[in-house]
């Protein structure tokens, strides 16, 4: 009972942060890690603010409708 | 050939059954009580039967969905706007990026002609259409490395196909955000707390805007829990506010709104995305998500009784205060986005497709999130129905039409066959503490009223007007999220544009070119926004139809695309799945934009309504409801800019249908010449499942890839 509740749980946070994009910064580490072992990994602090100039520059990226 | 089971036929015919029996009990009911439930068993039993058997249909035997085949995300995954996404969270982002005001404030609009032809098209319009646009845009960006609309059109029809498409898209966009910004305005008009909580919402995304940035980069979760919290708190306030001596300092005109609007526009349009439209984007996609989760649960618990007639006389008439016209073609043009939306198309292509995992998901993500869509335009269909027909059409009838004191509106609703006493209209208004409710045009404050309906029916009467308020709230918290957004995607355009002919502009971060393409974009739909504020007419009567005409042209473009893409790959057998949309689609747009340009009806034609009131001030007579000289000249010069609006729009889309058909007979004659840029196949290394729940032979595919990992 306990850990099927730790499980649910456990499942929210993941789709939560997932879905906010707040696992952006980790799967972006793991990425540069595996594919590009060489490069410096940014801080998440570059990182973010690497994420939203690109928004920036095509706003069509998260664009919503009506 | 497969067979399938007995428990699989027993669990389809009674899907079937059920869906069959709401569509039964809506259709045959005629004057009796008719439970909303009936409405949700039709939509949710067809909606089953759509994606079963035409959804899987389409995925298998005409795309031929290849699950071996590695998608852009695997290929070109950089960590960013390329990478494999679950499909659960996937088919999170992408609703949430579709669902918008559009879904709920058309379906209201349409109940004037009752909820039964709302609810035909809500359901088959998604069914045969709207999910099927999604779906097959999704796939064929997918197959083109997420490739937009607009280049898509470019590549595969040509480039005169691809500038009217192009020029389509900037002048839809332009039009969508005056009438979105005209449902805020006729929302947040003389009501204090609506739009005091509002303008709060503008320091609480600046305060997550700075913790974002400053104080913890990323993270988004519990910025968006204080977020959330600070707006509950925010309307609440608006409460204390109208009830305050602040009250007047946020009692605002409408003409006053439309300058803090456009202002608005203008100063987040050209901020940084961090300060504001970031933050506010995750504010409204959580109101978004919830509140359409509250309204689902609470249609299911309250289950409500449809007040509204299944097919009203206006329905045949034509001549509904509303909108004008016959139902054929303005409920389709009105409903737009619950049941067939342009817009999905510039989402399916973009975004989502750099983040599918594999080409079978395309059926889950494209046709499922649009089957979500669907079913939150039918709540608003029953959140439209279930209030008292009288009280609907005083909110939704221009004051032109009503007049503004109960007694008057009382009397002229009384007149089409609705009663309702003045007494009940004014208690209407108090019940939801507003000073009024007649001529509240624009869907939302009907919503917001059918919405408070239910939830008090679920926790008691006495949070009435805190529900109202809190759907006030959701709708514009989006639409002023959209404006933004909107704003700087119709700037990128006129950059993009401007940038061939003037170099520095093709630079989008150069400021003085920034700053002069936003001004002109928010001129442009502020300029829409100021007439149908003034509008004597009713400025959702007059632009709301075309707003759906450009929404469903839109759309046309988008079909035309798919069906070229379909006969172009060797698909022609199977073009009908998007031809006949299409073909559907075109008939209603181009129909609804005839009758807008040469209908001889001053009431639907604007060249007839402006030479009637022409003739009138020649003669020197001020014709109702204009009520002197200048309202005359004001109806003149906004029915001429709308009917040559609808006259471009209409000669835009033909054209690009007849591009696309043109290169469709040149491929089906000469297929040699004519070249198809899709990007080569690749295997893919990854599993995933298809659907929401993996197969067994998903798991099991699954757990080998994980051994082999493991092992080699």
């Amino acid at each position: 009972m306990r850990s099927a509740l730790v499980r649910v749980a456990r499942s929210v946070r993941w789709y939560v942060r997932e879905l906010t994009d707040e696992s952006a910064y980790e799967r972006y580490v793991a990425h540069v890690r595996k594919d590009h072992p060489q490069a410096e990994v940014p801080s998440r602090r570059e990182f973010e603010r690497m994420r939203t100039d690109r928004q920036e520059e095509d706003p069509r990226q998260g664009f919503r409708c009506c | 050939m497969r067979t399938a089971n007995v428990r699989t036929i027993v669990i389809w015919t009674l899907v079937a059954l059920i869906g069959a029996t709401g569509w039964a009990v809506l259709a045959l009911a005629r004057g009796e009580d008719v439970s909303a439930a009936w409405m949700v068993a039709a939509a949710l039993g067809s909606y089953a039967i759509g994606y079963r058997f035409y959804a899987k249909f389409i995925a298998n035997r005409v795309l031929k969905v290849d699950g071996t085949r590695a998608t852009p995300a695997e290929r070109l995954d950089n960590g960013i706007d390329f990478h494999p996404t679950d499909r659960r969270v996937l088919l999170g982002h992408h609703f949430a990026a579709i669902a918008g005001a559009g879904p709920l404030v058309g379906p209201v609009l349409a109940a004037q002609m009752g909820y039964l032809p709302g609810t035909i098209w809500i359901i088959a319009g998604v069914i045969f259409a709207g999910a099927v646009q999604d779906m097959v845009v999704l796939f064929f960006s997918t197959r083109r490395d997420g490739r937009s609309l607009g280049q898509m059109a470019r590549e595969e029809i040509g480039p005169f196909g691809g500038a009217a498409a192009l020029v389509a898209a900037f002048a839809i966009m332009i039009i969508l955000l005056g009438v979105l910004a005209l449902v805020v305005v006729n929302a947040l008009a003389a009501s204090p707390w609506g739009t005091f909580s509002i303008a709060m919402t503008i320091p609480i995304a600046l305060l997550m805007g700075f913790y974002l940035r400053v104080l913890r980069p990323g993270r988004v979760a519990e910025v968006s829990l204080i977020g959330v919290a600070l707006l509950l708190l925010a309307l609440v306030a608006g409460r204390w506010v109208a009830e305050s001596s602040w009250a007047d300092a946020f009692t605002l005109a409408p003409s006053t709104l439309v300058i803090w609007l456009v202002a608005y526009g203008f100063i987040a349009s050209i901020l940084p995305v961090w300060m504001l439209l970031a933050p506010r984007d995750y504010l409204s996609t959580f109101m978004k998500i919830g509140t359409i989760a509250l309204l689902a649960l609470g249609v299911v618990i309250a289950l409500p009784t449809l007040k509204m007639d299944a097919v009203t006389d206006f329905a045949s008439r034509g001549d509904g205060p509303v909108f004008a016209g016959s139902l054929f073609p303005f409920v389709f043009i009105t409903i737009a986005c619950g049941a067939l939306s342009g817009f999905h198309s510039l989402i399916s292509s973009g975004t989502t497709p750099k983040m599918i995992q594999k080409e079978t998901q395309v059926r889950m993500i494209g046709y499922g999130s649009m089957l979500m869509e669907s079913s939150v335009a039918i709540m608003a269909l029953v959140a439209a129905s279930i209030i008292d027909p009288g009280l609907y059409f005083a909110m939704n009838a221009p004051a032109g039409v009503i007049g503004t004191t109960v007694d008057n509106a009382s009397q002229v609703v009384s007149s089409w066959g609705y009663h309702i006493s003045p007494a009940d209209l004014a208690q209407a208004a108090k019940n939801v503490e507003e000073s009024t409710l007649l001529s509240r045009t624009g869907g939302a404050p009907t919503l917001a009223v059918g919405v408070s309906e239910i939830f008090s029916k679920v926790t008691g009467g006495s949070l009435r007007a805190f529900w109202y308020h809190f759907a006030i709230m959701f709708e514009a918290l989006f639409i002023l999220t959209a404006l933004d957004a909107g704003t700087r995607v119709g700037r990128f355009m006129l950059q993009d544009t401007l940038g061939n002919v003037i170099r520095p502009f093709k630079n989008v971060s150069w400021k003085p070119g920034l700053v002069i393409t936003s001004g002109i974009v928010c001129a442009l739909w502020g300029y829409f926004l100021w007439v149908g504020v003034h509008e004597p007419l009713g400025g959702i009567n007059q632009l709301f139809p075309i707003f759906g005409i450009s929404n469903q042209l839109l759309a046309a473009v988008a079909l035309a695309v798919c069906t070229t893409l379909l006969v172009k790959s060797g698909r022609l057998k199977w073009a009908w799945i998007t031809a006949v949309p299409l073909a559907w689609d075109a008939t209603v747009t181009l129909t609804a934009s005839y009758q807008k340009v040469f209908s001889s009806d001053p009431k639907v034609g604007f060249f007839k309504q402006r030479s009637v009131f022409q003739d009138a001030i020649d003669a020197g007579k001020v014709l109702p409801p204009a009520k002197n000289m200048d309202d005359m000249h004001t109806v003149v010069t906004n029915s001429t800019v709308d009917g040559i609006l609808s006259a471009v729009l209409a000669v835009l889309i033909i054209v690009v249908i007849a591009d696309a058909l043109r290169v469709c007979v040149r491929h089906v004659r000469r297929p040699a010449l004519s070249t198809l840029s899709e990007s080569p196949y690749v295997e893919s290394r990854i599993t995933a499942p298809a659907g929401l729940i993996p197969t067994r032979e998903e798991k099991e595919e699954a757990r080998h890839a994980v051994g082999a990992g493991t092992s080699g």
